[in-house]
């Protein structure tokens, strides 16, 4: 019997062999795989397991976190969700992260390895490296007057420092609020289908990821074009151009708004938004010029981030004669964001050169410590400094005397241009008003602002829809508050 | 493992009257070591949920430790040869199962369940101590064989009478308090193969026709042990509870073949569990899923409806990793229902780890081959039978449960022995202890002297 009684001890003792080495496999060999599953909730709960990071505006903290004591432990909360919503994005439990929120997140939610100078060291006690917070470049006075320019109307605001390319103001309404989103709760759900399912989008941020047709605001760039190929010299001359101006090849007659654009000078017809002067000027140019000018710029280039995504800005470079004049006046296939638009009107300010753009002045540990400055890069050379020169003269003679009067702020150098938009089938859509410009005060070496901004359904009589009435009093806003400011 | 603390054994002066080495001492401080070690775990849960020592700590130690010192105590005086690791064992697991319950319980504040458990274990360790105080000459059971099957039956059937619990109807339930019958028919059901296969293991070997080249017993002697078995697998198909169906039909043809040492019947066996768990698997939906959930544990997923149990509890044992996450921090409590009771394991896989986990697995083996040992010891047919047949019984269920929840074979419900969540569970498996105890004890102290045949 003895026998037979150890054959079943030495089958227990294979099972033990093989529950163990099975442990193996599933706990190490496969472990991994596991982990990264989706559907494993652990990384989630690990995630939301540490209060998040937070995004400051100057010293203003606009984000913070709440302990839910559940699950999901730490939700994202936010100071005037829906004023800073186009930078901040939402930081959902359920949705994920967009904007900031979403660029910056291995910093914020803690993982950034920049955060850990011991990585090693934190792996062994199991300690938790606290998020870090992200310090943008916003100006919180600029941010809310373009917010409370726009309220109640569909629009977007864009302020940069034409010096430095720091972003000051990021507005897009109607907005929403981020907090809404969140949690993982019901209403968190109801929020996420109300807001994807308004007409008016209200998620959509307009300052970056929409295209525009930006009308006689591209002036700016056919203007610069013009004096930098020499097609115009003097900025008084009379240019021969007839009204209404027949598209070059067709029989369309393209007129004006105004009156005393025939023959006008590019002084007057910039200050007067004359589309048969530029249309014809854009022909004289010609489109590789125009595309060229256009593109140093900033137009037809991808993959510019802020360090989110910004959508690229388009010159139509395959185009007749006609859709060339069309193209110079901002219509056509020509679409701007207003942040490009933005850019357009710094580099004039900033004489010729163009800096790219960026919205995180530094980024720091959770008690502060440096952890990185991504900021300011290389400028690059768009006109000439004597064009630039001209094109300030320009744009602030389309505010002294033109069409761009509402942009003016007392006691300080202005320089605009106003856009009327035409966009729908047949123009048949409001048009977008629009308005360019910067703004340099009385003690200030160099311009310290540029604006664009565009104002989609503006609540007017449609003739009266012009960049100068709707749009010119919000850049006002938006500059005095920055010129207010004491220089940082 | 078997010179284990010799010479602390040597030193203990209540082994000097008798020419074995008692071990009562080492016993003791292995006793003492697993009392601390779960206060410790306990402990540790406490400071890494919420930075406090848990209140209850003292009482706990104190009540696990009056428990295991009631046990020893009865060991001591009435059966001094035991083998001594078997009491630290169960200690030690009935510890640790404490505070992965308690540990469970913080994550659902509406159900606490350590406490209960607590209770059924003060009930298994008192049962311990009547059946190693009262009981004493194994052999007397074998003269209840009778009285042991008819209990067996009896408890089969009695939850036939009652609602169904989440698909198995396997509880009874009293005033508050849930029973399952089954978990103490295992023992009985032991007893009663031990004594008959004891009794009639010449016959079943020599007698009977021959058919080519396999003798087949004679019907009369085949016949009743067949026939209760049989009863035991249909009632328990009748109840679904396919675990026990399993774990009895083990038992049945290990002891069988222990007893007459042909391995015919280990043949024909594997050839009808084959059978069954095809027809099962096939006929059975319950059954068949359960086959569909081991061989694509991810299937839930894919179908976008989140992961199963299993696919949960494989989570939870790859989270812990080689060291685990430590007691209390893992997320085992995802895997929802049943994690207290079938997925316990998990739970000590995650917050333990692969050593944990191994640890655990390895005082399980240690239990198992202290029974084979205690067997392959004692000289009496009946003794050796049930030595073995309690070892298998712990063995099989360890295999057929952690096999499930780690993937290795498909999902059987069934309770880790004193880990899982489950009353009747710990009080049955201190009952299997307490006779492990006591055949040990006519193993290691046979004063009459001589080898084992």
């Amino acid at each position: 019997m003895t026998k037979y009684i150890r054959h079943p001890a030495v089958l227990c003792a294979l099972l033990l062999v093989a529950l163990l080495v099975n442990a193996v496999r599933v706990q190490v060999f496969a472990a991994r795989g596991f982990d990264d599953n989706p559907a494993n909730r652990r990384s989630a709960i690990a995630r939301y397991e540490r209060p998040r990071g937070d995004i400051l505006v100057g010293r203003e903290r606009i984000t913070g976190s709440r302990d839910t004591g559940e699950q999901l432990r730490y939700e994202r909360t936010y100071r005037d969700g829906p004023l800073w919503a186009p930078v901040t994005g939402f930081s959902s439990q359920v949705y994920g992260t967009t904007f900031l929120e979403h660029a910056a997140d291995p910093l914020l939610s803690g993982t950034d390895p920049l955060l850990t100078p011991f990585p090693l060291w934190n792996e062994l006690t199991r300690r938790l490296t606290p998020g870090g917070d992200v310090v943008t470049t916003l100006d919180a006075a600029a941010q809310r007057a373009a917010f409370s320019g726009l309220r109640g109307r569909k629009g977007a605001v864009a302020a940069v420092d034409p010096s430095t390319g720091r972003i000051l103001a990021l507005v897009s309404t109607p907005s929403y609020d981020p907090a809404e989103l969140s949690g993982n709760a019901a209403a968190t759900g109801r929020a996420w289908a109300r807001l994807n399912g308004d007409p008016d989008k209200p998620m959509l941020n307009r300052a970056i990821r929409q295209t525009y047709p930006p009308g006689s605001t591209f002036k700016v760039v056919t203007a610069a074009a013009a004096l930098d190929a020499g097609v115009v010299t003097d900025l008084d001359a009379p240019t021969r151009s007839p009204v209404p101006y027949t598209l070059p090849g067709t029989t369309t007659a393209l007129t004006n708004e105004g009156d005393g654009c025939e023959d006008a000078p590019v002084r007057e017809a910039f200050e007067w938004s004359c589309n048969t002067v530029f249309a014809k000027l854009g022909v004289e140019v010609g489109v590789a010029r125009m595309a060229a000018t256009a593109r140093a710029f900033g137009f037809n280039e991808g993959g510019l981030r802020v360090p989110f995504a910004v959508a690229r800005s388009t010159f139509d470079t395959s185009v007749d004669r006609a859709q060339l004049a069309l193209s110079s006046i901002g219509q056509y296939n020509t679409r701007a964001t207003p942040l490009q638009m933005a850019m357009v009107s710094a580099a004039v300010a900033d004489d010729g050169l163009l800096r790219r753009p960026y919205l995180v002045e530094r980024t720091t540990t959770d008690d502060g410590n440096t952890v990185g400055t991504p900021g300011a890069r290389s400028a690059r050379q768009v006109m000439s400094p004597g064009t630039a020169m001209r094109m300030r003269e320009l744009m602030e003679d389309v505010v002294t005397e033109g069409t761009g009067g509402n942009a003016a702020v007392p006691g300080a150098v202005v320089g605009g241009k106003t856009g009327t938009a035409q966009h729908g089938v047949g123009n048949s859509g409001t048009p977008y008003a629009w308005f360019v410009s910067w703004a340099q005060g009385e003690r200030d070496v160099r311009p310290r602002v540029a604006v664009a901004v565009v104002v989609e359904d503006a609540s007017a009589v449609r003739g009266e829809i012009t960049g100068g009435g709707v749009a010119a009093p919000i850049a006002r806003a938006v500059m005095e508050a920055v010129l207010r400011a004491p220089d940082r | 493992m078997t010179n284990v603390g010799t010479t602390v054994a040597e030193a203990d002066p209540a082994s000097s009257a008798v020419p074995l080495p008692r071990r009562r001492g080492i016993e003791f401080t292995l006793i003492v070591l697993a009392v601390l070690l779960s206060v410790y775990g306990y402990c540790a849960v406490g400071l890494a949920k919420d930075g406090n020592l848990p209140p209850g700590a003292a009482g706990y130690g104190a009540g696990l430790g009056v428990l295991a010192l009631l046990a020893h105590i009865a060991v001591r005086l009435r059966a001094p040869c035991a083998d001594p690791l078997l009491l630290p064992i169960g200690v030690l697991l009935n510890g640790l199962g404490l505070v992965l319950i308690y540990r469970l319980d913080l994550e659902t504040p509406g159900d606490r369940a350590a406490p209960t458990q607590l209770v059924w274990s003060a009930l298994g360790v008192t049962l311990f101590t009547v059946v190693v105080a009262l009981l004493r000459d194994h052999r007397t059971l074998q003269r209840y064989a009778y009285v042991c099957v008819a209990a067996a039956l009896a408890l089969l059937i009695l939850p036939i009478f009652f609602p169904a619990v989440n698909g198995a109807r396997i509880w009874i339930r009293i005033s508050g308090f849930s029973i399952q019958p089954g978990e103490f028919a295992k023992v009985l059901l032991a007893v009663f193969f031990a004594a008959y296969l004891a009794a009639n293991r010449n016959a079943l070997a020599y007698t009977g026709r021959r058919l080519w080249w396999f003798q087949l017993p004679t019907g009369r002697v085949l016949g009743p042990i067949v026939a209760v078995w049989l009863l035991n697998i249909g009632v328990l198909i009748l109840e679904r509870d396919l675990g026990t169906s399993l774990l009895f039909f083990g038992l049945f043809v290990v002891l069988l073949y222990v007893a007459t040492g042909r391995t015919g019947w280990i043949a024909v066996g594997l050839v009808l569990a084959s059978f069954g768990a095809v027809a099962v698997g096939w006929l059975e939906p319950h059954v068949h899923s359960r086959v569909e959930d081991w061989l694509h544990p991810f299937a839930s997923i894919d179908a976008g409806q989140g992961p199963n149990q299993l696919a949960q509890s494989l989570f939870a044992f790859a989270a812990g990793g080689v060291l685990g996450t430590g007691l209390g921090l893992g997320h085992s409590i995802l895997i929802g229902f049943a994690t207290k009771s079938d997925f316990i394991l998990a739970t000590a896989g995650e917050e333990l780890g692969f050593a944990g986990l191994s640890a655990i697995f390895l005082l399980y083996g240690l239990l198992v081959e202290r029974g084979f040992r205690a067997g392959l010891a004692l000289r009496d047919p009946f003794g050796r039978l049930l030595a073995v047949g309690l070892a298998s019984i712990v063995a099989l269920q360890v295999f057929v449960i952690a096999g499930g929840v780690t993937g290795l074979i498909p999902l059987t419900g069934m309770a880790m022995p004193f880990l899982a969540q489950g009353g009747s569970s710990v009080v049955t498996n201190w009952a299997i202890v307490a006779l492990l105890i006591r055949v040990s004890d006519s193993a290691r102290g046979q004063v009459d002297g001589g080898p084992a045949l």
